[in-house]
């Protein structure tokens, strides 16, 4: 590790191939070409000393040279990397391309250099206006395999070559240590600031030559080496074109490039202007604006405008800041904050001793960092040699803290900022596009708003709104309860537009550039983080509401992720039934649910296998509850209609009602269970009567016999009206019971009878006067029924039958002639 | 513990069967070595995972796993600090403390093995009764522990099982790892470490909490966690050749091509294991059981024995179901859940696994 100004200058003795030894700091002619690994702090560093030694009339640095506009900015005080250029296409904020910017970025390094010196800073790749144009065909971010690996980052390609697998590290090791004896002080640089950048530049060459003889032709019109490719020949033909520009004005040794060190060979080649310009003609082109966002850490890691992402950008920044020993302040800093999440008790599930990190084991860290870079090697460890330090010493051995330390200082949570006289940022732009388009204006005043989901326009203003909840910009609240509130296909929403929200606005411009993209990036988000079944099941609705198609199957993954994983039944019956409404709803939206439908038959699976189990040995609140799970969970499946699912659901419901040995199933729910299969069709009346056979003989106890009656009969008694065999069953079982147990029953009992209409419960009680002995039965029946006549009469019957096929289609003659008392409940339905 | 280097021994130490390597390395070994190092931290962690020297001796890898494993392992005991090998039952803890003691002390039979009746005596020293009663205390009558001799010799001393041990006996490596000195109360005297003495000391994470180290003494440690095989292959490869030779020790009739077994065993073992599927897709629940690679082997050396001896000869899915159940199901209600949610979710959609979920079905889930 080196740190910048100390300075005992160690003679460069043969470290890269190429490199220069002569200590005489003299600048190559020509233009300073400056090659960097995007991200790099070693190249931020070598950057710095380069520029200090050259002192550049100007510096050019790759960037859309829309940028020149914004680049003062740079300077603010209030600006703080890590920041991002944002340019994107006018009318549509949508098309979007990001240039991230850390602290200890070579190109804000060089542009903050340049700002302090009144140095002019110019951006000089292709501009915005035509990468977003060029944008639709193909991308750059396509090229794939191990040659668009090596454009993206060739660093990363030269280090994996010589065998190590951080491009940092071997950039320390080769570029800055060379010549440094592993137990040299630290402090030491290369002479010769401009020497990395010459052995880069030769380096880069010999990648390029290997890179194109490997893909069969040179660069430039051929459209076999893809779009990447073709766009790099193109970008360079214009980098080379503003160079030339520049050389012209300033002189060619006053000017300074800056640029991703792929670059530097061809910016060093001859290429006539003519041939250049020819590159660059016919270009497509859309207006674009740039402006600075904030950006994080977290979101360097990803590829952008400046090619591949970083892994490690706070390691990095550590690397960068760090005054010196930056191992020993890593290691130091990685306990406080293992000391600060012991203390504050964060993670109660990692070994006490954790929280104990003592400074004997900072130095044992250390130690066993120097120990590890030793065997493996290298002049000083790196990150891979400290991480593995922290894990066998202060995390001892397990890789939970350790995911905390690289959460926090590997990646690092900085978050930066943008001065407030930044130009607006597009998703701002894109709200104020809705809002003109939609006629939708923000008032101050508080008014309501009916939508009519059928019509377009409102249901584009209702996504809208739900996708502004979605980012937390709160500006309408849906009114429930009202009138309105009965159908799906109307919304209500109270709108107010506070000042507040603007803010909000602007904050939610990191989660993207347009409307819909940002809440579909929220959403996913809060998928990701959503702590209960619950709320995933609430964020799947309010992604279907807000017509979030794309962040969908995010929130469902992480949905199944969460029903796997739980193992409460009646957590899952629960979630079950918001579900399928979604389902529902979405086929009502016209958005396609099969995702949702795929999740929701899968949670559906799991309560079929986890129900049997958790329905044994419960007790009777148990029960209780876990009845109404079991209705949920069957309504949900009938909805859901799958027919395979329903097969096993009731398999599941079967094998439950039949369960009345250890481990039993409570009467409650085997009555239940029966009286749903009954109710589908799936029991004829005498297996139901089998059932109900055993469950009220003699040997049951009594109150369990007691809720088998309760769970049986609890959706009312009509069932003892038309069915004489399961009253008498009934009857048999009350009147055969002692004394002692009756007193027992009877509160149970008496829950069930109360709930009953009176009609019921008084033609129940005439039925038993009467004495329904009538084992055999129809003929008994018959003649039993009060208020019926005998059997049913078919003419006053089918008065009903045209309404109801009017009602039910084809199914109306099945629904007639399972009789009158079934037509009504169908008609209920 | 006088080494027995008969031919005949059943089981040869590590630096016996492997003195060739050794020497070899040592040969070619010219990187600085530790004070008593046989060989250099380098050369060590090249006899463990494998190589080619320059003069053409090939070193078989003695440890299957990530190379940062090995290389933490050693630069430990390069420190001067005590090594804690920790992983779950199966990992190979063992057989790795055996070779880095061999390699570094050439010796690996300076061993306390761990139990719940180890007693202090095993850590530090115990007494020649009849010489104690007939002579009085002196260094004579005193019968030295293992570690103690590895103090006195500079050499690697292990400790297996280290959590099994009683705390009070854990508590008395604390002295000998601060202040690498042994007491000896009764002469007045102390056994003072010389340099090279270190200590790797094994334990089980499934035993955590029966045990537990005391802070003092886990800060001595470095701790390093052997994982479980990363990749699918990996372990398919581990399982396949122990199948292999523990069916030829015990005789078993070899049972052509049983790979597709192996693979699916594996892929149950994975996957209940991680909580995930392999494609990463479906989450799982995990259950109770550890589902190490050693139980992997078992089953389907179970399943070998029941196609050799009572099936057609060839390991079909019958053969294995069973076993899986039994090393899935340990727990017998949660873990059956997790086991027919597991059938019902991941195997049944699963292509080509048609025998495999039916067998599952009928071995009972």
């Amino acid at each position: 590790m080196s740190v910048p100004g100390t300075g005992a200058a160690v003679a460069a003795a043969g470290g890269v191939a190429g490199a220069p030894g002569a200590a005489g700091a003299a600048p190559p002619p020509g233009p300073l070409l400056l090659g960097v690994r995007h991200h790099g702090p070693g190249s931020a560093r070598a950057v710095l000393a380069a520029l200090d030694a050259h002192r550049p009339a100007v510096l050019l640095v790759e960037g859309p040279p829309e940028a020149d506009a914004v680049v003062g900015l740079a300077a603010h005080k209030e600006m703080r990397p890590p920041v991002a250029l944002l340019a994107h296409a006018a009318d549509d904020p949508g098309r979007a391309a990001f240039w991230p910017l850390a602290g200890f970025s070579p190109e804000w390094v060089a542009v903050r250099w340049a700002l302090e010196h009144g140095v002019p800073v110019r951006f000089f790749d292709l501009p915005a206006a035509r990468t977003l144009a060029l944008g639709d065909e193909g991308g750059e971010e396509k090229e794939e395999g191990p040659a668009g690996e090596l454009r993206l980052d060739p660093l990363r390609v030269l280090a994996e070559t010589a065998g190590h697998d951080d491009p940092e590290r071997w950039w320390e090791d080769v570029v800055e240590h060379r010549g440094v004896p592993p137990a040299g002080p630290a402090g030491a640089r290369p002479a010769d600031p401009y020497a990395p950048f010459t052995a880069l530049a030769d380096a880069m060459t010999a990648l390029r030559e290997a890179h194109e003889g490997a893909s069969g032709t040179p660069a430039g019109a051929s459209s076999e080496g893809g779009a990447g490719r073709r766009r790099d020949a193109v970008r360079e033909a214009h980098m080379r074109l503003r160079l030339r520009e520049a050389c012209g004005r300033f002189g060619d040794d006053r000017v300074a490039v800056v640029c991703g060190a792929w670059h530097v060979p061809a910016l060093a080649a001859g290429a006539t202007a003519a041939a250049d310009r020819r590159l660059l003609k016919g270009l497509p082109k859309v207006r674009t604006e740039i402006t600075w966002v904030p950006w994080t850490n977290e979101r360097l890691a990803r590829r952008s405008g400046y090619g591949a992402g970083i892994t490690s950008p706070g390691w990095y920044g550590h690397l960068f800041d760090a005054p010196d020993r930056p191992v020993e302040r890593w290691m130091a800093e990685a306990a406080r904050l293992l000391r600060e999440e012991g203390r504050t008790g964060a993670s109660p599930s990692s070994p006490p001793s954790v929280s104990s990190v003592s400074p004997a084991h900072v130095i044992e860290a250390v130690r066993l960092a120097d120990a590890l870079a030793a065997l493996r090697g290298r002049p000083l460890p790196g990150l891979a040699e400290t991480l593995d330090a922290v894990r066998a010493v202060l995390c001892e051995g397990s890789d939970m803290p350790l995911a905390l330390v690289h959460d926090r200082l590997v990646v690092g949570d900085a978050l930066g900022t943008v001065p407030p006289d930044a130009p607006a940022v597009p998703l701002q732009r894109d709200l104020a596009r809705l809002q003109r388009s939609l006629r939708l204006r923000p008032e101050a005043r508080e008014r309501e708003l009916d939508l009519d989901l059928r019509e377009e326009n409102a249901a584009a203003r209702s996504r809208l709104l739900h996708r502004l909840r979605l980012l937390g910009v709160d500006w309408g609240e849906p009114v429930h309860g009202r009138a309105g509130g009965t159908g799906t296909f109307r919304e209500t929403w109270r709108l107010r537009w506070r000042p507040e929200l603007s803010v909000r606005i602007a904050e939610a411009g990191v989660w993207g550039t347009t409307v819909a993209a940002a809440a579909g990036a929220r959403a996913e988000a809060l998928a990701r983080d959503a702590a209960s079944l619950a709320e995933t099941t609430e964020l799947a609705e309010r992604c279907l509401l807000a017509g979030l198609g794309e962040a969908l199957p995010a929130v469902m993954r992480a949905l199944a992720d969460r029903a796997a994983l739980d193992t409460d039944v009646g957590h899952l019956a629960r979630a079950l039934p918001a579900l399928v409404r979604s389902v529902r709803y979405g086929d009502v939206r016209g958005t396609d649910a099969a995702a949702l439908r795929e999740v929701a038959e899968g949670i559906a699976e799991r309560v079929c296998v986890g129900l049997p189990p958790a329905c044994a040995g419960l007790g009777a609140a148990a029960a209780a509850e876990m009845r109404g799970h079991v209705d949920a969970a069957h309504r949900a499946v009938v909805l859901l209609a799958g027919e395979d699912l329903l097969t096993r659901w009731w398999s599941v419901l079967r094998s439950l009602a039949g369960r009345d040995r250890a481990p039993a199933v409570p009467g409650l729910l085997r009555g239940r269970c029966v009286r749903l299969l009954l109710d589908d069709g799936r029991l004829s009346g005498e297996e139901a009567a089998g059932l109900m056979g055993p469950a009220l003989s003699p040997g049951a106890p009594p109150t369990d016999a007691a809720g088998w009656i309760e769970g049986f009969l609890a959706d009312g008694g009509m069932l003892l009206v038309h069915d004489e065999r399961l009253l008498a069953l009934v009857d048999d079982w009350l009147t055969g019971m002692s004394g002692e147990a009756f007193t027992a029953v009877l509160p149970l009992l008496r829950r069930t009878f109360a709930a009953y209409e009176p009609g019921v419960r008084r033609t129940v009680g005439e039925l038993v006067r009467r004495g329904t002995r009538a084992p055999g039965g129809a003929a008994a029946a018959r003649e039993t029924v009060p208020g019926f006549g005998e059997g049913p009469d078919p003419e006053r019957a089918g008065a009903v039958l045209p309404t109801l096929r009017l009602l039910l289609g084809e199914r109306a003659e099945e629904g007639a002639a399972r009789g009158g008392a079934e037509g009504e409940e169908v008609t209920a339905r | 513990m006088t080494a027995t280097s008969a031919p005949a021994a059943l089981r040869p130490h590590a630096e016996e069967a492997f003195a060739e390597e050794l020497g070899a390395l040592a040969a070619a070994d010219d990187r600085p070595r530790p004070q008593r190092w046989r060989l250099s931290p380098w050369a060590v962690a090249t006899y463990l995972l494998g190589g080619t020297l320059p003069d053409g001796t090939v070193i078989s890898p003695k440890y299957v796993g990530p190379r940062r494993i090995v290389e933490v392992a050693v630069a430990t005991l390069a420190t001067d600090r005590a090594l804690l090998l920790l992983g779950v039952p199966g990992t190979a803890k063992t057989w790795v403390s055996e070779h880095l003691a061999a390699a570094v002390s050439g010796d690996s039979t300076l061993l306390v093995q761990g139990t719940a009746g180890t007693a202090e005596e095993a850590v530090r020293y115990g007494w020649n009764y009849a010489r104690l009663l007939a002579e009085g205390p002196s260094r004579e009558a005193l019968v030295p522990s293992p570690v103690m001799r590895a103090m006195s010799g500079g050499a690697v001393a292990r400790v297996e099982e280290l959590t099994r041990m009683p705390a009070d006996v854990q508590d008395t490596l604390i002295t000998i790892l601060s202040e690498k000195t042994l007491p000896i109360p009764e002469l007045g005297e102390e056994v003072q470490a010389v340099r090279g003495f270190n200590l790797i000391a094994t334990a089980n994470d499934r035993d955590r909490g029966v045990n537990e180290l005391s802070s003092a003494l886990r800060r001595r440690f470095n701790t390093v966690v052997l994982p479980l095989p990363g990749t699918p292959e990996e372990e398919v490869d581990i399982v396949a050749r122990r199948v292999e030779q523990i069916g030829r020790s015990l005789d078993l009739p070899a049972v052509p091509d049983g790979a597709d077994e192996i693979r699916r065993v594996v892929t149950v073992f994975r996957e209940l294991r991680d909580g995930v599927t392999l494609d990463g897709r479906t989450r799982v629940k995990s259950p109770s059981g550890t589902l190490s690679t050693a139980e992997a082997i078992s089953v389907v050396t179970g399943g070998l024995a029941l196609a050799a001896h009572f099936g057609d000869g060839v390991l079909r899915a019958d053969d294995v179901a069973a076993g899986v159940l039994g090393a899935v199901v340990r727990d017998p209600a949660a873990d059956r859940v997790v086991w027919r949610e597991y059938l019902e979710a991941v195997v049944r959609e699963r292509e080509g696994w048609k025998d495999f979920y039916r067998a599952c079905r009928e071995a009972g889930a």
